[in-house]
C-alpha cells in the first residue's frame, strides 16, 4: 500500500499493548463517563499509554455507553490518536510546504538513522516512533517536530542527533536538546500592541447592555477573521436572539491552514486579551460557557493557558459575577483536538468538541441556531476575538478610522518560506503585498502564496494588489516562494497531498478527486502531459463545488490557480505533438508474473 | 456514402456488454443497415481486414493479449469507445489489484487454495504461448487513447444504441434518466 499513508498506524487484531489499559477509571471519572467529552478521554488514554488499544475502546465505550466501534470511529479520525503503540517518544515531524523548504528531507534522513526505524513506524525496542504530520503552525522556525506534546524547532542534523541520544537514555523530553518557540513579532499594529489594563474593556462591557455592545461592533464594521469576513456583530444578534437552553462562546484555534501561525503568537503572548474577547463576546450573546477548541499541535501551552485562566478567575474576570456584575457569571474551558485540518471548519470544529468524528454539519441550521450540542453557538476566531477587546477598550470609532472602508482595522500575517524575516506582522488592511514582501525582506520572489493552500498564489503581476476584504482576502498567512523553486513539484504538489491527507472523505469530488488531481500533476511533471490534461483540470473545478464543505470547494485550488496564474509552469512541460502519452510500460507490467511462472518474457511480438 | 465500419472486442470482460448489445432486439435490423462490422465477436471476423471507423472496447486490461488488441484497435480505428465498467475502470477482475500481488495471486490460484488438485509438480502454466500475466488490471485509457465512455455494468442496450446512432448520424445524443440510472 501508499507509504505515505504513514500517519495513522493501522488498527491491529494482535493487542500487543503491555501497558494497563484497564486503569482508566481515574480518566473515565474526570470526565463523568460523559461521552460529548470523547475526545478528553482519548487525550487522555493516549498520553498515558501511547495509544489506545482495543482493550482501553472496549472498556471506554462500556464507560460511556457507546458500542466500540463508534469509539473507534472517533479515534481512527484524528492523527494523534493511535491504535497500535506509537512509542515511548512519538516524534511528529512536520511535513508541509515550508518545512521542506528549510531542508525537511536531511532532518528526516537523520531522524531514520539515528532511530533506526522508517518514518511511518516504531523502533523495534519500542522506544522512538517515526510520523510525519501536517502544518504544526511553526513556519516561521522550519524545520519543526513535535516529540511527546513539546516542540522542537530550527531542526539541524546535530540537534536530532542529541535528541535522539536523549531519546535512547531515557530523559524527560524537558531535558532533550531542543529549542524554545519563538514568538517572532516583527511589527505590533493595534491588536499586538499591549495595553495596561485589559479588565477595563471587560468592565466597560458590562456596564453597557449587551444589545449596545452588539451595536458598538456592529458600528466598529468588525468581520471575521478566520477567512470568511462574517460580520462579527450580525453572527452575535443571531445566536444572541436564538432560543436555546444555553448559549456557548466558541473560540476557534484550530489554526491548521499550513503557513498560518498568528493564532499561537497570541495565544502564548497576548491571551488575556483573547479571554476578555471570549467574555465579551459571552456577555453579548448571554452564555455563561466559553470553550477554546485548541489544536493538539498547540497542547505545550495548556498549561501555560491554565495558569492564565486561574489569574483572570482571581481577578474576579472569570467565573461568578465577571468583573462585578452581579448575575454574570462565565467561564472558559479549553477543549483539544486530535489532529485534523477540517476541524478548522466550524461545524466540524462542534461536531469534534462533542467527541465526534470532525467532518462538517449539513447548513442550514447553522451553529448560531444550533451549535454545540444543538444550541445557539457563536464561533469566532482568536484574532476577532482579540479586535473585539479592543473595540470595547478603544471604541468602534478608533476602530474604523484604521484600515480601508470596508476592511476596518487591523490584519495578523503570518509570514513565512523565502525571505529574511519570517514571523508575524500586524498591518492594517490596506497592504499591499509588495508592501509585506518589503517588510518581510523577500527578494527574486517567484510567487506569493496568499492565505494557504486553500487560497491562492498569486505571481509577481498582482503583488500591488491591497489586502482587504474587497481585494484579496486572506485567513493570515503568506508564503513566499523564491526564483529558485520548481513551483509544481515543491509547492502544488505538496499542497494536493495535503488534501488527501487531510479530506474527512464524507464527499466523493473531494475524497477521489483530490487523487485524480495529484496523479494528472504528477503525470504532467514527470513530462507526459498533453494539452487536455490542463482542460480536464478546470474543467473538475466544477465537479469540486458539490463539496460540502470549505476544505472540498478549495482543495483544487493549488492546481487551479496556478494554472490560471502560472500556466507557462505547465506549457513547458507538456506535450504538444499529440494528444495522449501512455505511461504503461508492458515489460515491467509483465515481469513480476513471469518469474513468479519461471517463464522468459516474450516481448517482441507486437 | 459508403457506410461506418464497426468493430468490437471483448478484453478482459465477461461478455456482458456485448450481450447487452445484442439486447437492441429487432434494432439489430436497423443496424445492419446502418453500419458494417469488421473484426468483432458478432460476426467472427477474427483479425481486421481494412481500416474502421468506431471501436467498441468492452473490458479491461489484465494481460499482454489485452494490451496487444487494445493496441491494434487503436491503430485500425478512428474511434474507440470503453464500453462498461471493466473497461472504463478495471472492473470485477481488477479486484485483484486491492491488497495482493500477482505472485501472491497465482501461487494462491495455482499451489496453495484448497481446491487445487494434482498439481504435485508445482506449476504455475508457462506455457510460451500463452499471453503474460499484467501486475495490475488496467483500465483501457492507461494504454490507449479512448474517445468516449459508456459506464454501466453493462450499459443498457439503449445507451449503446443511442451513443452509436449519436455518432454515426452526427446528432445530438438522446440521454434519458433510464438508460443512465445504474441501480
Amino acid at each position: 500500500m501508499d507509504n505515505k499513508q504513514s500517519r495513522n498506524p493501522e488498527f491491529s487484531n494482535n493487542d500487543n499493548c503491555t501497558c494497563e489499559c484497564n486503569d482508566l477509571d481515574a480518566i473515565l471519572a474526570k470526565y463523568n463517563n460523559d461521552p460529548t467529552r470523547l475526545m478528553d478521554i482519548l487525550i487522555d488514554v493516549q498520553m498515558q499509554c501511547g495509544c489506545v488499544s482495543e482493550k482501553a475502546v472496549k472498556v471506554i465505550a462500556k464507560a460511556i455507553n457507546y458500542s466500540s466501534v463508534d469509539v473507534v470511529q472517533t479515534l481512527s479520525f484524528y492523527h494523534f490518536f493511535s491504535q497500535t503503540p506509537t512509542g515511548k517518544y512519538t516524534v511528529y515531524l512536520n511535513d508541509s510546504v515550508v518545512a521542506e523548504m528549510m531542508g525537511r528531507d536531511e532532518i528526516a534522513k537523520t531522524f531514520e538513522e539515528e532511530a533506526g526505524c522508517k518514518f511511518g513506524s516504531v523502533s523495534e525496542d519500542g522506544r522512538i516512533g517515526l510520523f510525519n504530520t501536517s502544518c504544526i503552525g511553526m513556519n516561521d522556525q522550519e524545520p519543526s517536530a513535535i516529540i511527546n506534546q513539546r516542540v522542537f524547532t530550527k531542526l539541524t542534523t546535530e540537534k536530532v542527533k542529541k535528541i535522539v541520544r536523549g531519546m535512547k537514555n531515557d530523559y524527560d523530553t524537558e531535558d532533550l536538546i531542543g529549542t524554545e518557540v519563538q514568538s517572532n513579532i516583527l511589527k505590533q499594529g493595534p491588536i499586538l500592541t499591549k495595553d495596561s489594563n485589559l479588565g477595563e474593556a471587560i468592565k466597560k462591557a458590562v456596564t453597557m447592555s449587551p444589545e449596545d455592545v452588539i451595536e458598538e461592533i456592529k458600528q466598529s464594521n468588525l468581520r471575521g477573521r478566520g477567512g470568511a469576513g462574517f460580520p462579527t456583530a450580525m453572527k452575535w444578534r443571531f445566536c444572541r436572539n436564538a432560543e436555546g437552553e444555553k448559549h456557548y462562546v466558541f473560540c476557534n484555534a484550530d489554526e491548521g491552514e499550513p503557513g498560518t501561525f498568528k493564532d499561537r503568537v497570541i495565544l502564548t503572548d497576548r491571551p488575556q486579551l483573547l479571554f476578555a474577547g471570549m467574555t465579551i463576546a459571552g456577555y453579548a450573546i448571554g452564555s455563561d460557557e466559553g470553550i477554546l477548541y485548541l489544536r493538539y499541535e498547540y497542547k505545550y501551552m495548556e498549561k501555560f493557558l491554565e495558569e492564565v485562566l486561574s489569574k483572570l478567575r482571581e481577578e474576579g474576570l472569570l467565573g461568578k459575577d465577571v468583573a462585578g456584575e452581579k448575575g454574570f457569571n462565565f467561564d472558559i474551558r479549553i477543549q483539544f483536538g486530535g489532529g485534523a485540518y477540517i476541524c478548522g471548519e466550524e461545524s466540524a470544529l462542534l461536531e469534534s468538541a462533542e467527541g465526534k468524528r470532525g467532518e462538517p454539519r449539513d447548513r442550514p441550521p447553522f451553529p448560531v441556531v444550533k451549535g454545540y450540542l444543538q444550541q445557539p453557538t457563536a464561533v469566532n476566531n482568536v484574532e476577532t476575538l482579540c479586535a473585539v477587546a479592543k473595540i470595547m477598550h478603544k471604541g468602534a470609532k478608533w476602530y474604523r478610522s484604521l484600515g480601508t472602508l470596508e476592511s476596518t482595522g487591523s490584519k495578523l500575517i503570518s509570514v513565512s518560506g523565502d525571505c529574511e524575516k519570517p514571523g508575524v506582522y500586524e498591518v492594517e488592511w490596506g497592504f499591499t503585498v509588495n508592501d509585506i514582501l518589503e517588510l518581510v525582506g523577500a527578494k527574486n520572489v517567484q510567487a506569493v502564496q496568499v492565505g494557504g493552500p486553500s487560497g491562492n498564489c498569486i505571481a509577481s503581476n498582482e503583488f500591488n494588489r491591497k489586502l482587504a476584504y474587497e481585494d484579496l482576502s486572506t485567513g493570515g498567512s503568506l508564503i513566499v516562494i523564491g526564483n529558485e523553486r520548481d513551483l509544481l513539484k515543491d509547492i502544488v504538489l505538496n499542497f494536493t497531498e495535503f488534501f488527501i491527507e487531510e479530506s474527512c472523505g464524507s464527499c466523493v469530488p473531494c475524497r477521489a478527486m483530490t487523487v485524480q488531481y495529484k496523479n494528472k500533476l504528477e503525470k504532467i511533471i514527470r513530462g507526459n502531459g498533453v494539452a487536455d490534461d490542463i482542460d480536464q483540470m478546470l474543467q473538475w473545478e466544477n465537479v469540486m463545488k458539490s463539496n460540502r464543505c470549505g476544505l472540498g470547494h478549495t482543495a483544487a485550488n493549488p492546481i487551479i490557480s496556478t494554472i490560471k496564474n502560472f500556466r507557462e509552469l505547465y506549457d513547458a512541460k507538456i506535450n504538444e505533438d499529440t494528444d495522449f502519452v501512455s505511461e504503461f510500460d508492458l515489460e515491467a507490467a509483465v515481469a513480476e508474473s513471469c518469474k513468479t511462472a519461471g517463464r522468459v518474457p516474450n516481448l517482441g511480438g507486437e | 456514402m459508403s457506410k461506418p465500419i464497426v468493430a468490437t472486442t471483448s478484453l478482459a470482460g465477461c461478455f456482458g456488454c456485448h450481450m447487452s448489445l445484442l439486447d437492441i432486439d429487432e434494432r439489430i435490423l436497423d443496424l445492419i443497415e446502418l453500419v458494417e462490422f469488421n473484426k468483432s465477436p458478432i460476426d467472427d471476423i477474427k483479425t481486421f481486414t481494412k481500416q474502421c471507423d468506431i471501436g467498441i472496447i468492452e473490458g479491461g486490461c489484465c494481460n499482454s493479449e489485452n494490451v496487444h488488441v487494445l493496441k491494434e484497435f487503436r491503430k485500425n480505428c478512428k474511434i474507440l469507445i470503453s464500453v462498461g465498467e471493466c473497461a472504463i475502470m478495471g472492473g470485477l477482475p481488477a479486484m485483484r489489484n486491492n491488497n495482493a500481488s500477482i505472485s501472491e495471486c497465482l501461487e494462491e490460484a495455482y499451489l496453495n487454495c484448497v481446491s487445487v488438485q494434482a498439481n504435485d509438480e508445482k506449476i504455475i502454466p508457462n506455457d510460451e504461448e500463452l499471453p503474460m500475466i499484467l501486475d495490475r488490471v488496467y483500465p483501457c485509457h492507461e494504454i490507449v487513447k479512448i474517445d468516449y465512455f459508456l459506464p454501466g455494468c453493462a450499459p443498457r442496450a439503449d445507451l449503446i444504441w443511442n451513443a452509436l446512432v449519436a455518432l454515426v448520424t452526427g446528432n445530438e445524443m438522446d440521454l434519458p434518466y433510464e438508460v443512465v440510472k445504474f441501480d
